[in-house]
C-alpha cells in the first residue's frame, strides 16, 4: 500500500524513494534530492533509530541549527536539513518546530512515546493531508496518495465547493474531498493512539491598533533590505542549480536584484508571455534582464496550450479553480525542468507582506468613504485603482458607488475589505443546481469569522484586511493550486524570501503607511530597493498575474472534453450545476466581446469542477471519451 | 410597443443574467445592483445592448441607477430618449 501510495506522488520526488515500517506506523518517501544527493535517503532516523522522519521541504537555517546540535553532543550520519529536524525535536521536544525557518510539511513518529506528528510550515507553502480510515490514519502530500491506499474514496465535500465559489478555495483543514482534511498552516496534529490533536504554533498576529512600531523611515528601509537579502541568501543553499521566476513586476524583480549581487554566476531566470497585450508583461521582462544581464528563456503561453493542458492542471490542483492562471505556470514549471534547474525562488508574499494588493487599496478608499457616505466624489477614486480593467473609466460613480458600496454601513465589520469580492465571487453559485444547493451546510463566510482571532476587532482595518488574504487566498489558491502544485508537478521546487516568517513578524509589526502610502502600494519596499532597480520598475503600478480564461477553451474550435463534460447529459449526471444555465453562460460567452469577469470565473469554475469529478470522482482520464 | 420593449429587455436580463427563459425569476422592478444581477462588466454590456440592440445612445451622465437599474426603470428611460428624438 505504502508503494502504491509514493508511487502516486512520484512527480513530487522522482530521484528516489524509501520506507520505514515498524509496528504502529509505516512512513514512505518520494525524493526530490537538493541537499546532500547522495546521503539524504529517507526516511531518516535519530541516533538509536527511535525517532524517524518523513519529509518534503526545506530549512533554511539547518547549517546554524547543525552546528548548536552537535555541540550539545547529537551526532550526525547525513549532511541533510531532514536529520537536524529528528536532533531538534529530541533536544526541544514539540517547540522545536519554533526553530525551524523555512518551508516544510512531514510526519515525525516518536517510537518510546508511539505518536505521529503531521507539521505544515507557518504560511503554507507546502502541503500535507490526511484521513481517518477505519484502520487508522494515512496522511500525504497530496491526496492522490491517499485515494492510492486503496481505503480514502473521493467524494466531493459541498461546503468545499461552495467555500471555492466564495474564497476561491477551500480553508484550511477543509478540502474539496469528503473526509479529508488538510493541517492547517502553522499547525501541528499529533496523533497518539485513537487520539488526534490539533495545535497552531504560528499564526499571522498584527499589533493593537495605535501600537504599531516606531522607528525612522530609513532605519526601516534599511532593515527591510538587509531582511530580505538575508531571506534570499538563506534560500540559496542548496546542492542543485538555483533560478528565479521573473514576472518584471517589482517583487521578482527585488529579488533578482539581490540575488544577482550575491551569486557569482550569471542567474538564471524565467518568465511567462502572452499574446493578449493586456496581460503580457515581456517588455517589463526584458528591461530587467537587460538591467540585470540574466540568462532567461521564456513560455509564450497560447489560448491553446491552456486548454490542452488544463485537464492535466486539475489533476495537480486536486481542486476546482475560478480562473485559468495556474496553467501558465505548469507550462513555466516545465520549462525550468528541461533547462536542467530544480529550485526557483518566486516573489509570492510581497502582496500579502507588504501591502501589494489592490483589495488593501479598495478598502482604503471604501473606509475613507464609509466616514462620509453621501460623499459623490469619494468614490470616484475607486476609478483609479483599475485602470487595467477594460471599460471601468467609463461608469459613472453612481456605479462604482453601488458595486463597491457593499458593508460601507458596517466599516468596523472585520471583513469589510474582502466583502465586494466575496460576493462578487459567490454569485458564480447561480449555476449551482437545486439539488446541489440544498447539500451545503450553512455560510461559507460565518464558517470563516468562527475562526478569527479574538483581538481582530481593535486591529487597523488595513491590517485586517491583511489578515484576511493571508488566511484565504495565500495558502489556499496562490501556494497550492497556482503555487507547489504547479511547481511539482514538474519535480521544481519553489522557494519564497517574502514568506520567511522573520520578514513577516517585521512587516505585521508596521504601521499601514509604510505599506500603502495614499494609495501607492509596497511604499517600503519601493523606498528600500530604489539604488537596485530602474525607476521603470519602481515606478510600474502593480499588475496582477492573469492568464486568459474562457476564451482560452471558446475561441476556435473548442477541445472535445469541454464539449463533453459540460454536455447536459454529463452535467445532469455529477448533479453539481444546472445544465440550462450552463448551456446559456456557454452561449453567451461564445459570442461576447468583452466577457463579463464573474462570466470568465463562472465558466472556469463549472468546467474544472466537472474536470475535478471526471478525474477523481470517477477515476478516468480525459481522453478516455 | 411598451409590452414588446418590455418583453425584450426582460428577456435580455433573463438570459443574459440569470441564464434562464422564466420570467417569474425576475420582476420588472427588481433592482439589478440590489439582487447581485448584474457585475462591473455587465454593466457595461446592458448599454451596449440598449445602444446596438434598441438604438438609443446613452450619455456618461446617464449611466445612473436611476435610469438603468430595473427592467421598468430602462423602458421608462428608452421611452423618454425615444420622445425627445
Amino acid at each position: 500500500m505504502l508503494q502504491r501510495m509514493v508511487g502516486a506522488i512520484q512527480h513530487r520526488g522522482p530521484d528516489g524513494s524509501g520506507y520505514h515500517v515498524e509496528s504502529g506506523v509505516g512512513l514512505g518517501h518520494a525524493r526530490l534530492s537538493i541537499i546532500d544527493l547522495a546521503g539524504g535517503a529517507q526516511p531518516v532516523h535519530n541516533e538509536d533509530r527511535t525517532v524517524w522522519i518523513s519529509y518534503n521541504g526545506e530549512v533554511f537555517n539547518y547549517v546554524e541549527l547543525r552546528r548548536l546540535l552537535e555541540q550539545r553532543g547529537h551526532r550526525f550520519y547525513t549532511s541533510t536539513d531532514t536529520e537536524v529536524i529528528v536532533h531538534l525535536y529530541e533536544e526541544f521536544g514539540d517547540e522545536f518546530v519554533h526553530e525551524l525557518n523555512g518551508q516544510f510539511a512531514f510526519a515525525l513518529w516518536d517510537r518510546p512515546r508511539r505518536r505521529l506528528l503531521l507539521v505544515r510550515d507557518r504560511a503554507g507553502i507546502l502541503p500535507l493531508y490526511y484521513a481517518r480510515t477505519r484502520g487508522g490514519v494515512l496522511f500525504a502530500s497530496e491526496v492522490k496518495a491517499l485515494l492510492a491506499s486503496g481505503q480514502v474514496s473521493a467524494e466531493l465535500d459541498p461546503d468545499g465547493l461552495d467555500e471555492t465559489f466564495t474564497f476561491w478555495a477551500p480553508l484550511a483543514p477543509r478540502t474539496m474531498f469528503r473526509g479529508v482534511a488538510q493541517v492547517c498552516p502553522g499547525e501541528m496534529v499529533v496523533l497518539q493512539g485513537t487520539k488526534l490533536e490539533r495545535r497552531s504554533y504560528w499564526h499571522w498576529q498584527f499589533p493593537e491598533n495605535g501600537t504599531h512600531r516606531r522607528a525612522p523611515q530609513s532605519q526601516l528601509e534599511d532593515e527591510l533590505r538587509e531582511l530580505l537579502a538575508d531571506a534570499t541568501n538563506v534560500r540559496l543553499r542548496a546542492d542543485v542549480p538555483v533560478g528565479a521566476y521573473l514576472s518584471g513586476g517589482l517583487d521578482s524583480s527585488s529579488l533578482v536584484a539581490l540575488l544577482n549581487r550575491t551569486v557569482p554566476e550569471i542567474l538564471r531566470t524565467f518568465s511567462i508571455g502572452f499574446d493578449d497585450a493586456g496581460l503580457d508583461e515581456t517588455e517589463h521582462q526584458q528591461r530587467m534582464v537587460a538591467h540585470l544581464r540574466t540568462v532567461n528563456s521564456r513560455v509564450q503561453c497560447t489560448l491553446g496550450d491552456i486548454a490542452a493542458s488544463f485537464p492535466n492542471t486539475i489533476r495537480h490542483t486536486e481542486s476546482p479553480i475560478l480562473r485559468t492562471a495556474p496553467a501558465p505556470m505548469r507550462l513555466l514549471s516545465a520549462l525550468v525542468r528541461r533547462s536542467g534547474v530544480k529550485v526557483v525562488l518566486t516573489g509570492e508574499g510581497a502582496d500579502e507582506v507588504l501591502g501589494g494588493y489592490d483589495i488593501f487599496k479598495e478598502a482604503k478608499v471604501r473606509q475613507f468613504w464609509a466616514s462620509n457616505p453621501s460623499s459623490a466624489w469619494r468614490p470616484g477614486l475607486l476609478k483609479r485603482l483599475y485602470p487595467y480593467l477594460d471599460f471601468t473609466s467609463a461608469q459613472s460613480a453612481a456605479y462604482l458607488k453601488e458595486f463597491f458600496g457593499v458593508g460601507l454601513d458596517h466599516p468596523d465589520d472585520p471583513f469589510f475589505s474582502h466583502l465586494p469580492r466575496w460576493a462578487t465571487t459567490a454569485q458564480c453559485k447561480l449555476f449551482f443546481s437545486d439539488e446541489f444547493r440544498a447539500r451545503i451546510e450553512g455560510s461559507a463566510t460565518e464558517r470563516l469569522r468562527a475562526t478569527l482571532p479574538d483581538g481582530i476587532a481593535r486591529w487597523h482595518p488595513f491590517n485586517r484586511g491583511e489578515y484576511l488574504e493571508a488566511h484565504t487566498l495565500l495558502p489556499s489558491y496562490l501556494l497550492s493550486s497556482q503555487g507547489d502544485r504547479m511547481l511539482m508537478a514538474n519535480s521544481v521546487e519553489g522557494r519564497f524570501p517574502f514568506l520567511d516568517h522573520r520578514l513577516i513578524a517585521f512587516a505585521n509589526a508596521l504601521h499601514p503607511r509604510y505599506k500603502m502610502r495614499v494609495l501607492r502600494e509596497k511604499h517600503l519596499l519601493r523606498q528600500s530597493m530604489r539604488a537596485d532597480l530602474p525607476p521603470s520598475i519602481l515606478q510600474r503600478a502593480k499588475q496582477p498575474y492573469r492568464a486568459p480564461d474562457a476564451a482560452a477553451f471558446l475561441q476556435g474550435a473548442v477541445p472535445d472534453y469541454v464539449n463533453q463534460l459540460l454536455g447536459r447529459d454529463c452535467l445532469a449526471r455529477y448533479g453539481y450545476f444546472d445544465p440550462d444555465k450552463v448551456g446559456r453562460l456557454v452561449a453567451k460567452l461564445s459570442r461576447a466581446r468583452v466577457p463579463a469577469a464573474r462570466d470568465n470565473m463562472a465558466f472556469v469554475g463549472v468546467l474544472s469542477t466537472q474536470l475535478w469529478h471526471r478525474q477523481f470522482v470517477e477515476g478516468r482520464s480525459v481522453s478516455d471519451g | 410597443m411598451a409590452d414588446s420593449l418590455r418583453d425584450r429587455i426582460q428577456k435580455f436580463i433573463l438570459e443574459n443574467y440569470l441564464f434562464t427563459s422564466d420570467t417569474s425569476a425576475l420582476g420588472l422592478d427588481d433592482s439589478l445592483l440590489g439582487r447581485g444581477i448584474v457585475d462591473s462588466t455587465g454593466m457595461l454590456e446592458i448599454i451596449m445592448f440598449i445602444e446596438e440592440q434598441i438604438g438609443v445612445t446613452v450619455k456618461d451622465e446617464e449611466m445612473v441607477p436611476e435610469n438603468l437599474d430595473s427592467v421598468s426603470r430602462i423602458v421608462a428611460f428608452v421611452e423618454s430618449k425615444r420622445k425627445v428624438a
